[in-house]
């Protein structure tokens, strides 16, 4: 792993964080949509919260798609969860929101989970190659390197 | 009955997303490593190639279904019940679907990692 790639990951951390909490306070606005004005949903794309919210989420889809191409989808989703920590932050430090023991507990949950996944290679099995057998993050970046 | 919309509307999240993502993940990968493509030719060239991959396509028609029933949930529920739970449930669905159908190799510290967020992230909601 470069810094670069660790970059693309922390790319599709912040903007899915970012993205999702635009949305949530654009669909807030909008109020609830019933099946029976379906237009409403499409409509919807006008809320300017909405609309920053999805350039945010296009942010997140491109830096996600380059990072499925050189990772594991079980590498890449764990390795970004580190979004819904943001979130809980962006909730306490901007929202003033009160953030109770068991959140911390959650956060603490996340943290690990992500520290478990990193410490693990990013590419076990690539559809192009056949599985690899690559078992450390050293090895698996020399292949990786020479993949093209 | 809103209760029922809210809960119908995360499965379909879960299902649409899960399979929009491994049909994108095995997309990405026919395409090859985009930083190493970026390097040798275009950016326009290498989004051509993304472009032009049907999986990529219907992976994503899966996250465009996933992303209007997530707009249908949070207009019926807050996002703090809504997110989690999809969240939660998508990653131990993508842990199963990467292992079956990428073949991704799903060691005890994937499972770990994958129960250990979502675990986090139902506290989250908490």
């Amino acid at each position: 792993m470069t810094l670069g790639k660790y970059l693309v990951l922390a790319g599709v951390t912040v903007c899915a964080a970012v993205g999702d909490s635009l949305l949530s306070r654009g669909m807030k606005d909008v109020g609830g949509i019933s099946l029976h004005h379906l237009s409403n949903i499409i409509l919807c794309i006008l809320n300017p919260w909405v609309a920053l919210g999805i350039l945010f989420l296009l942010g997140f889809f491109a830096s996600y798609m380059t990072a499925l191409s050189w990772a594991d989808l079980t590498y890449v989703l764990p390795a970004t969860s580190l979004g819904y920590v943001l979130l809980a932050l962006i909730a306490k430090f901007l929202l003033h929101e009160q953030v109770s023991p068991m959140r911390w507990l959650g956060i603490a949950l996340i943290s690990a989970g992500v520290g478990f996944v990193t410490q693990g290679p990013a590419l076990t099995h690539d559809p192009a190659r056949g599985p690899s057998k690559l078992e450390d993050p050293a090895t698996e970046m020399v292949s990786m390197g020479e993949k093209r | 009955m809103r209760h029922l919309y809210t809960w119908s509307a995360i499965l379909a999240i879960v299902v649409a997303s899960s399979a929009g993502d491994v049909l994108l993940s095995h997309a990405m990968k026919q395409v090859g490593d985009v930083g190493a493509l970026w390097r040798r030719t275009s950016l326009l060239k290498v989004a051509g190639r993304i472009l032009r991959n049907p999986q990529f396509l219907l992976g994503i028609l899966c996250m465009t279904l996933a992303f209007y029933s997530l707009l249908f949930a949070l207009s019926w529920a807050d996002v703090s019940l809504v997110g989690p739970a999809a969240a939660a449930l998508t990653f131990v669905a993508n842990a199963i679907a990467a292992k079956i159908f990428l073949h991704e190799r799903v060691d005890h510290r994937r499972w770990i990692a994958a129960l250990l967020v979502a675990g986090g992230v139902v506290l989250l909601a908490g």
